[in-house]
């Protein structure tokens, strides 16, 4: 039985992959923090058909500041460029990156379900981690330090944000004019998370989002696989990704791509060989790369269909991949139909085939209900 | 009063600036309207943030709360609820706008100054420099229990913490110099060498140490907004900040009163008189004749005081649980208790609401109101009353005068409640030269008539 659609994210954060990117960033270096910019990579997305663009963030600069490295150093926060995104866009899907490490769960929680209200549910979540102790002294906070700790706060974040989501059943706001209540407070519940370094009461002050939940997706190991949506997983060749897959246990799985082509005037091994010039492409631990023509990656993707349920694609420049991205390689996929463009007006869980989850604060009743109208 | 001279005022040319105060969690809404729309939908807030900004609007104001209200022993369910994060959905308008300030209210005790600065810096860039921010401080542990640290901080020191929180914050926002970026691909490096600095403060409430990530944008940094009416928010206000809400708007004297204060308070903290925008929060109703506004706002009472909302209301200042009560009935007849401070809400002395009670009382016997009518005759008075004319007259007067800069209004309704001011007010006003014609600036410190950043 063939597997459904390839699922398609890219990953939009600065000038693309590569750290010297900037260097042929089809615009001044300055403008990469403004929203004309911003917009129009966005536009760029949408257009071709992503059903899904990531946005990667920390609270320390992207480059190391007046480091040898040279790369940029500015970043607009992650979670402000989605919401602004979203507002730009009318069916791709934003996913910020946002590490719960030294955030409040209660803020990232908020941030995240407004981000799916404003987007009228296209709302995902990058489940990520400050591993840098530099993060600590930024936040203004004792170091999170090691594995084991890194994860807890991952976890226990991820936890709180999904409770908060869950805290206002769907159908809370009753506006019931005779009795004079907005809310029904019996569908509205404390959430009394007790970790081992903070609790947090609930409910959320955000009614429940659009989408139930945003889509959440973590690299493997990070957080409990029961906890994400979809897996971002490695693996050097399509079948180690497929492998990575049936091991990460979530919904979904989505490998990681590094991607650089050939472009009308250079191909993707110059383009790469210039860019190596002011400092090398280090890219992922054990991801995939590929360089080469927009053809070859159609075929890499149409194999990757059968090990993966998805890609995220992580363009060497964005301003020059994109593009042939956007001209050669999704059409392609989407006259051979390895991969389908999302729909207006549905979800980013529609777009994905994931179902809406309901609270788990749902009593029985709201659910026989729920089940009945959707019989 | 009549017209008067133009030029017989202290201030001939003042204008009048407007926000709106999208307020979230409220019972001023009337939510049972039908033309009452979702609270939550985000066409709501673009529809609101439009009209205002076809009204010529200075800013779009967005309030903060971080835990549900609760009353009598649990989630309080008469007023709107739910809301969503402030810088959030101001991103989203700022896609979606062109002009209008888009200030977001955020709390300075369960926000960290590196992460907050950040994200409002990044609204900021991401609206060509029209972001504001309203500070608030809270030191509830009521509050605190949805965040890391729960209820850590003593009341005396929020204003402390907010202050060295802001000074932190500016700090961020001037981390870069002018023309930190390169000018070219060429370039040695994306960063001009030592153009991007750092920001290292250790005390005894913060111990910070960071690599600002935003330039400068188009107006500088965020402008600051205040809202305290305490001896200590007044002059916290008078030091930081550029704009100050106030709830003295209605009366003419009480409001030349309070802009009198903080004039005294800006010169005692070595800053122009003109540095602060005063603003006070208020309702505006229009009626085509002063009998129609008159019943309109009649009509507007009753939906925000109904007779559950009046009980509620009636509770509180008696401090025990009176739902039961019929509302278009006496007063209760009993004296009204003080219970212990509970950490939730701000402390109450016996001995005024004992005074608020009888005058309640006396009041309520002269006239044979009920209770719920006199919680609306006697309680918080929420804004102006008229026609279009008469309203511009008055504002043109209290603003000519110094007593206010202009009004953060609220709206009754949403998301329409802005049509009336914007269809009807707003050209009575530009008429009598008080109010602009076009926006002449991009940048909400343009909107405000605020000097640039240094």
């Amino acid at each position: 039985m063939p597997r459904p659609a390839l699922h398609l994210a890219v990953e939009i954060d600065g000038d693309g992959a590569h750290p010297a990117a900037w260097r042929r960033a089809a615009h001044s270096p300055g403008e990469l923090l403004t929203p004309r910019r911003l917009a129009g990579v966005a536009a760029v997305a949408e257009n071709a058909g992503f059903t899904l663009v990531t946005l990667d963030d920390s609270i320390l600069p992207p480059g190391p500041v007046n480091g040898p490295a040279s790369d940029p150093v500015g970043r607009i926060g992650a979670v402000e460029r989605a919401a602004f995104v979203a507002a730009s866009t009318s069916v791709l899907g934003v996913a910020p990156v946002v590490a719960t490490t030294y955030a409040e769960p209660f803020h990232v929680s908020s941030q995240l379900a407004s981000l799916d209200h404003v987007s009228a549910g296209r709302a995902g979540w990058v489940v990520g981690v400050e591993e840098d102790p530099a993060a600590a002294r930024a936040w203004g906070r004792p170091v999170v330090e090691g594995a084991d700790a890194l994860a807890r706060e991952a976890r226990d974040g991820l936890r709180v944000v999904r409770d908060l989501w869950d805290s206002w059943e769907d159908d809370a706001v009753i506006r019931s004019v005779a009795t004079s209540r907005y809310l029904d407070r019996s569908r509205l519940h404390a959430i009394d998370f007790t970790g081992e370094t903070y609790s947090v009461k609930g409910p959320s002050i955000v009614p429940r989002p659009p989408q139930g939940r945003p889509v959440v997706l973590a690299r493997p190991g990070l957080v409990p696989a029961g906890l994400a949506d979809v897996a971002l997983v490695g693996g050097a060749t399509p079948a180690e990704a497929g492998e990575a897959a049936a091991a990460a246990g979530a919904p979904l799985a989505f490998a990681e791509i590094e991607v650089a082509l050939d472009t009308p005037g250079e191909t993707a091994r110059e383009r790469i060989a210039d860019l190596e010039r002011y400092a090398p492409w280090e890219g992922g631990p054990d991801r995939l790369r590929y360089t080469g023509s927009a053809a070859g990656l159609v075929d890499l993707l149409t194999e990757l269909g059968g090990h993966v349920d998805g890609v995220r694609l992580r363009p060497l420049v964005l301003d020059e991949d994109l593009a042939v991205l956007s001209r050669l390689v999704l059409p392609e996929l989407f006259v051979r139909r390895i991969a389908a463009r999302p729909l207006p007006g549905t979800t980013l869980r529609t777009s994905l085939g994931l179902p809406r989850p309901l609270s788990r604060f749902t009593t029985d009743a709201a659910a026989a209900l729920v089940e009945e109208e959707t019989r | 009063m009549t017209r008067a001279d133009a030029n017989d005022v202290p201030r001939p040319d003042a204008q009048l600036h407007f926000g709106v105060f999208f307020q979230g969690v409220n019972h001023w809404t009337i939510w049972s309207d039908p033309s009452s729309g979702s609270q939550i939908d985000p066409a709501t807030f673009l529809r609101v943030a439009r009209t205002a900004e076809r009204g010529l609007f200075d800013a779009f104001f967005l309030g903060d709360g971080l835990r549900l209200r609760e009353s009598e022993g649990g989630i309080h369910e008469l007023d709107v609820a739910g809301r969503p994060d402030s810088i959030v959905q101001l991103s989203a308008l700022a896609a979606a706008t062109e002009r209008i300030g888009l200030v977001s209210t955020s709390n300075t005790t369960f926000n960290e100054p590196g992460d907050l600065a950040r994200r409002l810096a990044g609204l900021d860039l991401l609206s060509g420099g029209r972001a504001g921010w309203n500070v608030v401080t809270t030191h509830n542990a009521w509050t605190g229990e949805n965040f890391r640290r729960g209820g850590f901080l003593d009341h005396a020191d929020r204003y402390r913490r907010a202050e060295e929180f802001l000074s932190l914050a500016r700090a961020v926002w001037n981390g870069w110099a002018e023309g930190a970026v390169a000018g070219s691909a060429d370039a040695r490096s994306w960063s001009v060498p030592g153009a991007v600095g750092r920001v290292r403060s250790r005390t005894d409430l913060f111990d910070v140490d960071l690599a600002p990530t935003l330039p400068r944008s188009a107006q500088g940094h965020p402008v600051i907004f205040q809202a305290g009416d305490s001896g200590e928010g007044r002059d916290f206000a008078a030091r930081n900040a550029d704009v100050i809400f106030s709830a003295h708007g209605t009366d003419f004297d009480d409001a030349l009163a309070f802009a009198e204060d903080i004039r005294r308070r800006l010169r005692a903290a070595g800053r122009p008189e003109d540095a602060l925008r005063i603003l006070p929060g208020t309702e505006i109703i229009i009626g085509a004749t002063e009998k129609e506004a008159e019943e309109k706002a009649r009509w507007v009472r009753l939906g925000q005081v109904t007779p559950q909302v009046a009980l509620g209301i009636a509770s509180r200042l008696w401090g025990f649980d009176l739902s039961g009560r019929d509302a278009d009935g006496p007063l209760p007849a009993e004296d009204p208790v003080v219970a212990a401070y509970d950490g939730k809400f701000g402390t109450r002395q016996l001995g005024e609401t004992l005074d608020t009670v009888a005058e309640w009382r006396a009041k309520a016997d002269a006239n044979g109101w009920s209770l719920r009518e006199t919680v609306i005759e006697l309680g918080p008075q929420r804004g102006h009353v008229g026609t279009p004319a008469g309203l511009a007259e008055k504002f043109a007067r209290f603003v000519r005068h110094g007593a206010i800069d202009g009004f953060n209004v609220s709206p009754y309704l949403v998301p329409d409640g802005l049509d009336d001011i914007v269809e009807l007010l707003v050209p009575e006003l530009q008429e009598r030269g008080v109010y602009r014609t076009a926006y002449t600036g991009t940048t909400l410190r343009e909107h405000l008539g605020l000097a640039p950043v240094a």
